[in-house]
């Protein structure tokens, strides 16, 4: 008796503590929240790789009530990312904006100091997944079924061999240039706004091939109307078991291009563990989970200081490059 | 053939549930609203309506989506029509006639105009794209950068003619336009350019609804606020009034207009299937050639009913063609279907070429629903012109206030940006004095809607073609376009020398 009286007194005084903080936003202690709905900027353009995961984190939050406000998706694809770099810059201190961000988010500052981005300042939340990256061209190609028969094509092409991809200097040119070093070719690299209209130009043969990731050319693969050759991985991808990774073919050269939530510049501390938590939710979720696999999606969850240490490793290896 | 019809039985037994005839109804209604306030269009009508679709299942949810997006595309039109501000970039092209007939007087004919052309746009292109989706998908897939530069072209040679006679203001003023399309990053190198003054809130580009919200919404305010001041103007917008008796009469003017809205049925559907291009090129399209096929061209701008019907026509044709891309592409062929495409990965669907193979009964629901979404709103939007009208009758200087507060909201809901809002008010003043020199300003308009889209398709061309500008005229579907885009350029000249030739002449015939 004396105990449930307990309980219900703890109750009340919880009820009047957490109204009196609802009423209060500045009270330090209670669990920090978002008041306002929350700008989910993406780096990339619309029906892209990234920009259709923004929008499947979006709905999960909202479908599970994971948070209070609603999270809007703002594309800014300009520049290989280096709009949404100074939007986010210009949200400086903003418990508000977040990003969505691929590789660009450190290669873009390098080759653009002027646009004064230090993405050490940037607010680590979550890495949500490593995409993976494979060649490809399209399926009627009969004669090209691996990658020397690919070299042997793409060469007697000279450079009126196109390979389409997203933006220069983007993670689609660095791959060409791989590719043209390591097998002697002259390809010719075409930036288009976006992997998926990549995708197209290759199934609509005004490309002769693509370095897309699984989930842009997905459809088009399904469908029979591409085909992959080889991976950019470490071992080879269970979705796409007759393609040879280039460590098997001879090449040391693996790359991933992370798919990670950034918080705006000087976010507050409790903001940032807000996000962080949050995006664990949705990473542990059965929807995401179940799109990593559909999508052929590698990587492990890495949050806060990890996060960053990974960028500066990945940042520095850019560098050196 | 059969077979198609019989899957498209299949689809209406699912619009006829009761539950899905309710989403179309609330959908076109709601859309209908979102599309008539300025700045917020289907895009945002859709975006901020997605999360309600996860309590239905996925056909109802996409049909509800679809139904918003056509309302919008009906709605755009009212205040394009009743207060010159673009509801949504779609319908830029139906304020250049729209507004001119409501200040005459004959805003529900415009309306009714609208109307009904949404209703043959939206009914022609459901109908295309029932029966011959996989082939017209083979198109979009070919379509590659040269077809798309030749037919911004296409577009740019139908509006030379636009501006009047005087040919030089119009390349003036499509230079204007070039030139503010080119502001921000550019797609190909990634670098910088034209941040004028190295202000920030330039990063992002100018947002052609900025422009054109500017150059109509406020520019126009001035220009009747000037009439009103200096020549003891009319009190009110515009005196429509509305009756059935002008309803049929209006109605029966609109059969003779019955060119205009299949040519912008074909050309919207046609455009809006290609990925990338969307409805708002495709409008405005549509008002240019309408305007080149016309007998009484020099009436567009002043109250050609044909300058409302086209484009609206093309406008909902197109918002059903962009749906081809996205359903068998997985690529969206606007900023409404992206989203949507978006709600499809939620649902579990995966778009591209696979979906009307796996998942036959979304497919053939939605294409059902959207011939009962036309239905629904024509009727909705028929049976709300009278209160429209009302508002009409609001004392001018209650409504221009509401009208400028309109401007800036909707200037500003894009990008969220003040510096777009400040823009915005400079383009107006500009926009103003452009009209006063008698500069036509919708080629300025059109440049910056099409400018982002031609600047990179002729980029990639000549990257593929190592500078050759043969490229444009040895592909299949690129030559014939960029030919008929030359011809069209020139005819004016054509037209001029001609006359020269033919005018001293005329006297001596005497």
């Amino acid at each position: 008796m004396l105990k449930s009286q307990h309980t219900l007194w703890k109750a009340i005084w919880a009820l009047g503590i957490s109204t009196m903080l609802a009423g209060i936003p500045v009270v330090g202690h209670a669990a920090w929240e978002p008041s306002k709905p929350v700008e989910f900027v993406v780096m990339a353009g619309k029906g892209g790789g990234a920009d259709k995961a923004v929008r499947l984190m979006q709905s999960i939050i909202a479908s599970e009530k994971m948070a209070p406000v609603p999270f809007t998706p703002v594309n800014k694809p300009g520049g290989s990312g280096a709009e949404a770099l100074v939007h986010m810059k210009g949200k400086m201190g903003s418990n508000h904006t977040i990003m969505f961000t691929l590789n660009s988010f450190y290669t873009t500052p390098l080759r653009q100091p002027g646009l004064g981005v230090d993405i050490a300042t940037f607010t680590p939340v979550a890495r949500m997944a490593e995409d993976t990256f494979l060649l490809w061209v399209h399926s009627d190609r009969k004669d090209i079924n691996n990658i020397a028969e690919f070299a042997k094509a793409a060469k007697a092409k000279g450079n009126k061999w196109i390979m389409a991809g997203t933006g220069k200097n983007s993670e689609d040119n660095l791959l060409t240039d791989f590719l043209n070093k390591a097998y002697d070719l002259n390809m010719k690299y075409v930036p288009y706004k976006g992997g998926g209209k990549v995708a197209k130009e290759l199934a609509g043969k005004n490309a002769d091939s693509t370095v897309n990731n699984p989930s842009e050319q997905l459809g088009f693969y399904e469908a029979g109307t591409t085909k992959a050759l080889a991976a950019f991985t470490d071992d080879r991808l269970p979705l796409f078991p007759g393609a040879p990774t280039f460590k098997e073919l001879g090449e040391d050269y693996v790359y991933y291009m992370q798919r990670t939530v950034v918080g705006a510049p000087g976010m507050s501390k409790e903001a940032a563990d807000y996000y962080t938590g949050l995006f664990t939710k949705v990473f542990n979720s059965d929807k995401w989970q179940e799109y990593r696999t559909k999508k052929s999606l590698q990587g492990d969850l890495l949050t806060g200081d990890a996060l960053m240490s990974y960028w500066k490793r990945e940042r520095d290896v850019t560098w050196s490059c | 053939m059969l077979e198609i019809l019989g899957l498209l039985a299949q689809g209406f037994v699912v619009v006829f549930e009761p539950q899905n005839l309710l989403l179309i109804v609330v959908g076109c209604t709601l859309g209908l609203f979102i599309g008539a306030m300025p700045g917020l269009g289907s895009v945002n009508g859709v975006a901020i309506l997605l999360p309600l679709t996860f309590l239905v299942p996925p056909t109802g949810a996409v049909i509800f989506l679809a139904a918003i997006y056509y309302g919008a595309m009906y709605g755009g039109a009212i205040s394009s029509i009743m207060l010159g501000i673009p509801g949504a970039s779609t319908a830029v092209a139906t304020t250049f006639d729209g507004r001119p007939l409501a200040k005459q007087g004959m805003a529900d004919k415009a309306l009714i105009g609208a109307a009904v052309a949404s209703f043959v746009g939206g009914t022609i292109s459901v109908v295309l794209f029932t029966f011959f989706a996989p082939p017209l998908a083979h198109v979009a897939l070919v379509f590659g950068a040269p077809e798309e530069f030749a037919l911004m072209m296409l577009a740019f040679a139908t509006f030379v003619g636009l501006g009047g006679d005087d040919i030089f203001k119009t390349l003036f003023s499509i230079a204007i336009g070039l030139v503010l399309s080119a502001i921000g990053f550019d797609i190909i190198s990634g670098e910088p350019r034209l941040v004028l003054w190295g202000i920030t809130g330039f990063l992002h580009g100018v947002n052609f609804l900025v422009l054109a919200i500017g150059i109509y919404g406020i520019g126009e305010m001035l220009w009747t606020v000037e009439e009103h001041a200096l020549g003891g103007g009319k009190s009110m917008l515009s005196d429509a009034t509305v009756s059935v008796e002008r309803t049929m009469t209006a109605l029966k003017d609109l059969l003779r207009t019955w060119k205009s809205s299949v040519m912008g049925s074909l050309l919207g559907y046609f455009v809006g299937i290609l990925p990338a291009a969307g409805a708002t090129p495709g409008s405005l399209m549509a008002y240019g050639i309408a305007k080149q096929i016309s007998n009484e061209p020099e009436k567009f701008g002043n109250g050609a009913i044909e300058g409302v019907v086209a484009p609206e026509a093309a406008n909902n044709a197109a918002s059903t063609g962009s749906m081809l891309p996205m359903l068998t592409l997985g690529i969206p062929g606007s900023p409404t279907t992206a989203i949507l495409l978006g709600g499809m990965v939620i649902w579990g669907l995966e778009p591209g070429p696979l979906l009307f193979v796996d998942h036959s009964e979304f497919v053939w629901g939605l294409i059902a629903s959207l011939y009962a979404a036309n239905l629904v709103t024509v009727l909705i939007n028929i049976a709300f012109i009278p209160v429209f009208i009302k508002v009409l009758k609001t004392p001018f200087t209650i409504l221009a206030p509401i009208i400028f507060t309109l401007c800036l909201i909707g200037g500003y809901a894009p990008t969220q940006d003040m510096h777009d809002v400040w823009l915005m008010i400079v383009f107006g003043i500009v926009g103003y004095l452009m009209r006063k020199l008698d500069y036509p300003l919708a080629p300025a308009v059109l440049a910056i809607v099409l400018g982002p889209l031609a600047e990179p398709a002729l980029r990639q061309s000549l990257i593929i073609s190592e500078g050759s500008f043969m490229i444009f005229f040895e592909r299949l579907y690129a030559g014939p376009i960029m030919v008929t885009a030359l011809i069209l350029l020139f005819l004016p000249v054509f037209k001029r020398v001609y006359d020269r030739i033919r005018k001293p002449r005329a006297p001596a015939e005497q």
